[in-house]
Parts: structure tokens; C-alpha cells; sequence
């Protein structure tokens, strides 16, 4: 009986803590940055990739109507494929400004990504160690964040832009 | 190119793993005494491609091949060999190989060195190995392969994080994995011996040797990091109770248990049942504190690039095990009945076992504790050094006396009379430890207490050094070493933690400021432009106003560009009687810096004390062999 109790008890604990572990896991998800939708970005501050004087803030940003900041780098296969997406939106919409923050890359390699596929960006922004993308909430590349004029994050993509997804940033920018 | 020969490699492994496990099975309905050649065979061929696959890792890094996605994020074409190499193992997917690598090595050896030990717990020994070698090579594979290709082929890689590129912290992780990993050899003989009913004697004698080499490594492994966080981390402690140095020393407490509990089993034939839980228990915390730290769900230097679906993969992987061996403990397990003389040896290494149980079960608790109420009430907290310090450090002292005595007992029931030399030896303690309160500085009671207890252990040492060399019984000097490096450490950690000198100020360039025993000058400051960093270098004269014996200390600010980055580079000076430490910060919009110096007594005995407790193992590891 007492060898019963010994048994049960620990394997009771150990099924808690296993559950316990499994609700941590979960709970990494937390960081999903989809929860920051409605969020408005403060104060940040983005040096050009090409010119190291030139920069822009978020007073920038309030000058357009929509802005899709979407983080990038050479090194990330999925990047590539979202690319077409972003052209398109560049070419298509004109309510839309994209900026692009190349992340944790070398400045080269960033250029020679943009010249092979072409630029669909307005402004190409440095965050070589991945810093200010922590500002925003970025936990992986591609991720890309749509703000209004008033800075306020409408939307939130984790992963590589996608028909789907580019559906619906056209009808949101409608 | 690269990644496909990896991949085919491992592939190969795990074929292998599949085909030793089938074979094992057949060969154990044959009854005879020999395992089947061809079970060798098949080990040596595993042993070798794993090897081979490791080494493919390393060819990769040393040509900086950037095909390998691993290669590309973790290296960089102008490091230095050497860092290239222990790139291999600073990351999740190549240290996961190590892992591999060690797993079947250890497989291999225990298959060829347990030749004295029945057949059939050895053949289900290699099973259950197996086993765990097929579960981490789908993880491999499945999740985290080292070799994954990337295209088009980067030009350059992105570098390892500077603060890693450190001699100490290159060997710090394959020693910590040849003693995490090398556990998982009895944790399979465990699981062999309950089903195959080997136990007693003959199965401590089979793990023996295998428990010394993995507790040797995790020792110095431990120490090496610990030396890295003083010299790099910068903030003069050596210690932090971070939560990943807890998960690290939860299976050392549970197999320096199992060290000493082990010795019961194979003199006394007794406490089996507990050697089995400890010998299971090693392998699962090794696994569990892999998992809270690869998944992120732990955060600390060691953190990991984190992945969920990693977690995932290890946590339902531990969940196996422990219920496996759980399950199988429980249907296996025999009642055992031990009666033990209050007077004798086994008692005390019972009771070595009792403390070793009571600091893991602390420092468990202040490990999960965190992470339990956070996940189920949301709230963060963390448990620092004031916990670990009230509960751990006042148990420090009996565990201490009982070091010092538990040897002096004999197996069974002692004769001996040495009770006088006890009191003796502990007059003498509380003499010497009077002294230094009397010459140095008074403590705290708990502090005396301490310090008597650690002189108490040190001064039996030596008198157990002296019996050495009169009978030149060499078996017994391993243990003296460790022990007497133990007392050593506690000696010298709280010599360094009570007359440790922390003094923070400001100062600007010429100015001096006179502390107790110690005049600092700023004397000038230089700025060095560095490949990828300007250093302002700040140099200071140190003058110790007791013998007037100048030092010179260079601190330096490092500002790293793109994006703008400060790190403090402390200036360490290392004596035998003591470390000077000096670090400077800027103070914004002033002249002024903020200097923090400090002056560390007996710095350096804490490594060599430290490093004695290893060394102790190592020396016996060397024993076995001449034994044999």
C-alpha cells in the first residue's frame, strides 16, 4: 500500500512537471508579435544601407498613408521568395511605401541580393546586429509589419508573404 | 558537396543502429556466453561513420564551406583555426552531433570493455543505448541537421559571437558532453540490469569506471566554465546560480551520489535499488537541462537561438525515457532490506548521499520554481543567490565534518578509536580560524562555523596524506586529493567572499583616490583603433599603501560600430595571494569614469582548489588501468 502511494505520487509529479515544461513551450508563443496588432511603434531611428548619413524616423513614416516594414536578408532562402510579392506591391499600389530592414547581413551581400532580384524597397535600412528589429518585435526573418499614418501596426506577418497575404494587404490599404 | 556526404554518413548511423539493435535481439535467444561477432563488428563500423560524420562537420568549418547553412551562421573566413574548429560544437546542430558522436563511442567501449560481464546484460545494455542513439539521430535528421545545404552559396559566413571566442569556453562544451552524455551508458546498463536481473556486485563493477570518466569530465567541465565567466563576463564573480549553471550542477550532484554510492553496492552489496535510481536519475536531469535550455524556455549566456519544435522533440523524448524507466523500476524493482552500523563507512556515504539528494532537490526547486509559477500564474520571478545561499551554505558545515570523518570508519563496524584526534582537530580549527578573525577581521557566527569546518576537513587531509606516505596505498590518494580540494574550495571561497576589497568611484584622467589599502591614479588614457572596434585603453597605477608595491592596470571601453556597441573589458592581475581587478565605464556627458576596482584574495586557490577536486578523479581513472 505505501509502495502504491510512493508510486503514484511520483509519478503524478512527474506527469505535472512534464505538463508544466509542455505549457512553457506554449508559452514561448507568447512572443508572437501578432499580439502587438493595435500597438503604435515609438521612437526609432533606421541608417540607409547605402549611405550611412542618410536615415529616416518615424516622422517619415506618418507622411504615408501605409507602410509595410518588412525585414530581410541575403541568407534567408524564404526572403527570396517573397520577394516577387513585394515588387509587385511596389509597382501596383501607390498608397503603399515598403521599407525594407536587412537583418543581421552584410552590407555587400545586401546590395548584391537587391541588384540580382531589384529593389522593391523605398528606403533600405541597416540592422546588421539585429537589434532594432528586436525593437519591433521581430523574433525571425522573413516577418514584415503593415502601419498607418499613425503608426499603428494594422497587420503582422510572420513568414514569407504569400498570394494570401498579399490579397489582403491590398484590401486593408483599400 | 559536403552536406550530402554528412547526410549519408549519418544515414548510414542510424541503419547501423537498427541493424545492431536486430541483431542484439536475435543473438540474446541464443544462449551461450559470447556475444556474436558480428555485433562488434557492426558496433566498430557505427563508432566509425559517426566519427567520420563529426569530422566532415569539422572539414566543413576549417574551409569555411558556407554550402552548410551551420558553416554559414557560425563562422566566418578571417577566424582563427582554432575557432573555427570549436565552431563545430558552439552550436545547437554541431553539438547535437557531438552528442551523437559520444553516445556511440561510449556504446562501442562499454560493448568491448564489459567482456567479463554476462551476455545478456551486456547485449540489452547495447539495446537500450541504441535506442537512445536512434531517438537523438531523428532528431538530427528530422529537426536540427547540421548539414542542411543553403543556395546559392553565401560569400560569407556571420561569425561566432565574440564574447565565445575564448580558449577556456572552446573546451568548455565537449568536456561538459563527454560527462552529460558518457551518463547515458549506465542509465542504458541501468535499464539492462533491472530487465536482465544483473545486479549486485557484478553490476557495480560493469559501471564503475564508466560513472568515474563522466563525473571527472563534468567536474572540469563545470570549472572551465566557471573560469570563463570570471575572466570574460566582467563582473568579478565566478558563480552566478544562473539558472543554466543550476541545470549543469543537477546532475553532478546526482552522480557524485551515485560515485560514492556505488562503492556501497560493490563492498557491501547493499543500497542497489538506490544505485539503480541514481544511475537513471543522472541521464534524465542531463536531459532535462538540455531541454530547458535548447527549447529557451531557460534564458541566460547559453541561450540558443530557441525553436519551439525543438523543445517539443525533447521534451516528448524525456518523457519516453522517464516513464520507460520509471515503468520498468517499478515492475522490476526488489524490496531490498540493509542494516547499517551507525559506525561504519556505508552510514556515511549514505549520508553523503542524503546531502547530495538535499542540495539537488534545492537547487531543483529554485530552478522550476520560476518557470512553474510563471506558467501557471503568469507571474515572473527569479530565484538568485540569497535563496541558494540561506538553504545550501549552512548545510555546508556538516557535510564538511562528515567528509572529513566518513573515510575514517571502516566497512561494517569500526574498531578504531580516533575520537581524540577528532576533538583534537577541531580545537585546532577553531584556533586557526581565531587567528584569522584576530589578524584579518571578524565574520559572521555561520562564516566561523564554516571556516572551522573547512579547516577541520583540510587539516584531516593532510593527516591522511601523512598515513599515505608512511603505507603507499596509492587507492586511497584520489579520494584524499578531492576531498582536501573541497575543504580547499570552501576555505578559500569564503576567505575571498568575507576580505574581498569592492570599492566605486568616479574619477577623471590625473586624478587619484585613495581607498583603504590601495592608492588608484588614473594616469592617462589612450585610444586604439582595432579592425573592428576603437578601445579606449584607460592606464591606471595601483599603489598598495602597506608595502608601497606598484601595479599597472589597462581597462579598456570597446566601441564596436554598426550598430553602435559598448562592451567593458576588465583588467585582471594575477597573484598567488590575490587578484586585482579594475573595470572603468564612461559616466555621460562628463569626464568623469566610473571605476570599479576590486582586490579578490586567493582568487587563483579557488581554480586550483577547484581543479584538485577533478583531478582527484582523473588520478583515480589511472588507478583502474594498473589494476587492471
Amino acid at each position: 500500500m505505501k509502495t502504491n502511494i510512493t508510486k503514484i505520487i511520483i509519478f503524478s509529479f512527474v506527469i505535472f512537471s512534464l505538463f508544466v515544461f509542455w505549457q512553457a513551450l506554449r508559452k514561448n508563443n507568447n512572443y508572437d508579435t501578432k499580439s502587438l496588432i493595435g500597438n503604435r511603434i515609438s521612437n526609432f531611428q533606421l541608417i540607409e544601407i547605402y549611405n550611412d548619413d542618410k536615415y529616416i524616423s518615424e516622422y517619415d513614416l506618418k507622411k504615408n498613408k501605409f507602410t509595410l516594414i518588412n525585414f530581410f536578408a541575403s541568407w534567408c532562402a524564404p526572403c527570396r521568395i517573397e520577394h516577387k510579392y513585394l515588387l509587385k506591391l511596389s509597382r501596383e499600389s501607390e498608397k503603399i511605401k515598403i521599407i525594407g530592414i536587412n537583418f543581421k547581413d552584410k552590407k555587400t551581400n545586401a546590395i548584391n541580393f537587391l541588384e540580382e532580384l531589384s529593389n522593391p524597397y523605398n528606403f533600405v535600412g541597416k540592422d546588421s546586429k539585429g537589434k532594432i528589429s528586436i525593437l519591433f518585435g521581430i523574433y525571425g526573418i522573413p516577418e514584415s509589419i503593415l502601419v498607418d499614418n499613425n503608426l499603428t501596426i494594422i497587420k503582422k506577418i510572420v513568414g514569407p508573404i504569400d498570394q494570401i497575404q498579399y490579397d489582403e494587404i491590398l484590401k486593408l490599404i483599400q | 558537396m559536403l552536406s550530402n556526404i554528412g547526410i549519408g554518413l549519418v544515414v548510414i548511423v542510424l541503419i547501423l543502429s537498427f541493424l545492431i539493435i536486430y541483431t542484439a535481439c536475435l543473438d540474446l535467444k541464443i544462449s551461450n556466453k559470447f556475444i556474436k561477432k558480428s555485433i562488434y563488428n557492426l558496433s566498430l563500423f557505427q563508432t566509425t561513420f559517426t566519427v567520420l560524420s563529426f569530422f566532415t562537420l569539422i572539414i566543413g568549418f576549417i574551409n569555411s564551406d558556407f554550402s552548410l547553412i551551420n558553416v554559414y551562421e557560425n563562422s566566418h573566413t578571417t577566424k582563427p583555426l582554432f575557432y573555427k574548429i570549436a565552431g563545430t560544437w558552439g552550436n545547437h546542430e554541431g553539438s547535437l552531433l557531438l552528442w551523437v558522436n559520444i553516445l556511440v563511442i561510449f556504446s562501442f567501449l562499454f560493448l568491448v570493455f564489459s567482456y567479463t560481464h554476462g551476455k545478456k546484460f551486456r547485449l540489452y545494455t547495447l539495446i537500450f543505448q541504441n535506442i537512445l542513439i536512434l531517438g537523438f539521430l531523428f532528431f538530427l535528421l528530422l529537426n536540427s541537421n547540421p548539414f542542411n545545404a543553403i543556395y546559392p552559396v553565401p560569400i560569407e559566413g556571420l561569425g561566432l559571437n565574440p564574447i565565445l571566442q575564448d580558449p577556456a569556453l572552446a573546451i568548455h562544451p565537449p568536456l561538459l558532453y563527454v560527462g552529460f552524455v558518457g551518463c547515458s551508458i549506465y542509465f542504458s546498463a541501468a535499464m539492462a540490469s533491472l530487465i536482465a536481473g544483473y545486479r549486485g556486485i557484478l553490476f557495480a563493477q560493469s559501471i564503475k569506471f564508466w560513472v568515474k570518466v563522466s563525473w571527472c569530465f563534468q567536474t572540469l567541465g563545470i570549472i572551465v566554465g566557471s573560469i570563463w565567466a570570471y575572466y570574460e563576463l566582467g563582473w568579478g564573480g565566478f558563480w552566478f546560480w544562473d539558472p543554466v549553471e543550476n541545470a549543469s550542477l543537477l546532475p553532478w550532484f546526482a552522480i557524485t551520489a551515485l560515485m560514492h554510492s556505488i562503492i556501497v553496492l560493490e563492498k557491501r552489496k547493499a543500497l542497489y535499488s538506490w544505485v539503480i535510481i541514481l544511475c537513471l536519475l543522472t541521464f534524465i536531469l542531463s536531459v532535462t537541462g538540455t531541454f530547458l535550455v535548447r527549447s529557451g524556455i531557460l534564458n541566460s549566456v547559453h541561450t540558443f537561438a530557441s525553436d519551439p519544435s525543438r523543445g517539443i522533440y525533447i521534451l516528448l523524448f524525456l518523457s519516453i525515457m522517464i516513464f520507460s524507466s520509471l515503468t520498468i523500476f517499478f515492475i522490476k524493482h526488489k524490496k531490498e532490506n540493509f542494516n547499517f552500523n551507525l559506525k561504519s563507512r556505508e552510514t556515511f556515504i549514505l549520508a553523503n548521499n542524503w546531502f547530495m539528494a538535499f542540495f539537488l532537490v534545492t537547487v531543483l526547486i529554485g530552478m522550476l520554481y520560476p518557470i512553474f509559477l510563471d506558467v501557471l500564474t503568469s507571474v515572473k520571478i527569479s530565484v538568485g543567490p540569497p535563496f541558494f545561499n540561506i538553504i545550501i551554505i549552512p548545510l555546508i558545515v556538516p557535510f564538511l565534518f562528515l567528509m572529513a570523518i566518513g573515510p575514517k570508519f571502516s566497512w561494517i563496524k569500526s574498531q578504531n578509536k580516533f575520537y581524540y584526534t577528532i576533538l583534537f582537530f577541531i580545537l585546532g580549527s577553531i584556533v586557526i580560524n581565531f587567528s584569522i578573525t584576530y589578524f584579518f577581521g571578524k565574520y559572521s557566527i555561520l562564516s566561523n562555523l564554516i571556516f572551522i569546518a573547512a579547516v577541520f576537513l583540510i587539516l584531516h587531509s593532510f593527516l591522511d596524506i601523512k598515513k599515505f606516505i608512511d603505507k603507499k596505498n596509492k587507492f586511497v590518494l584520489p579520494r584524499i586529493i578531492s576531498h582536501l580540494g573541497f575543504g580547499l574550495l570552501v576555505f578559500f571561497i569564503g576567505i575571498n567572499h568575507q576580505f574581498s576589497l569592492e570599492e566605486d568611484f568616479n574619477l577623471k584622467v590625473g586624478e587619484i583616490k585613495k581607498t583603504k589599502n590601495y592608492e588608484v591614479n588614473f594616469e592617462d588614457i589612450k585610444i586604439k583603433q582595432s579592425k573592428n572596434y576603437k578601445a579606449v585603453i584607460g592606464n591606471f597605477k595601483i599603489t598598495n599603501l602597506k608595502n608601497n608595491l606598484v601595479q599597472y592596470l589597462d581597462p579598456e571601453i570597446r566601441i564596436y560600430s554598426n550598430p553602435e556597441t559598448l562592451t567593458y573589458e576588465a583588467a585582471i592581475k594575477t597573484k598567488i595571494t590575490s587578484d586585482l581587478y579594475l573595470t572603468m565605464s564612461n559616466v555621460s556627458r562628463s569626464d568623469y569614469y566610473n571605476i570599479k576596482f576590486q582586490n579578490k584574495p586567493f582568487m587563483i586557490w579557488i581554480w586550483i582548489s577547484a581543479l584538485m577536486i577533478a583531478l582527484g578523479g582523473f588520478i583515480q581513472l589511472t588507478l583502474k588501468k594498473n589494476e587492471n
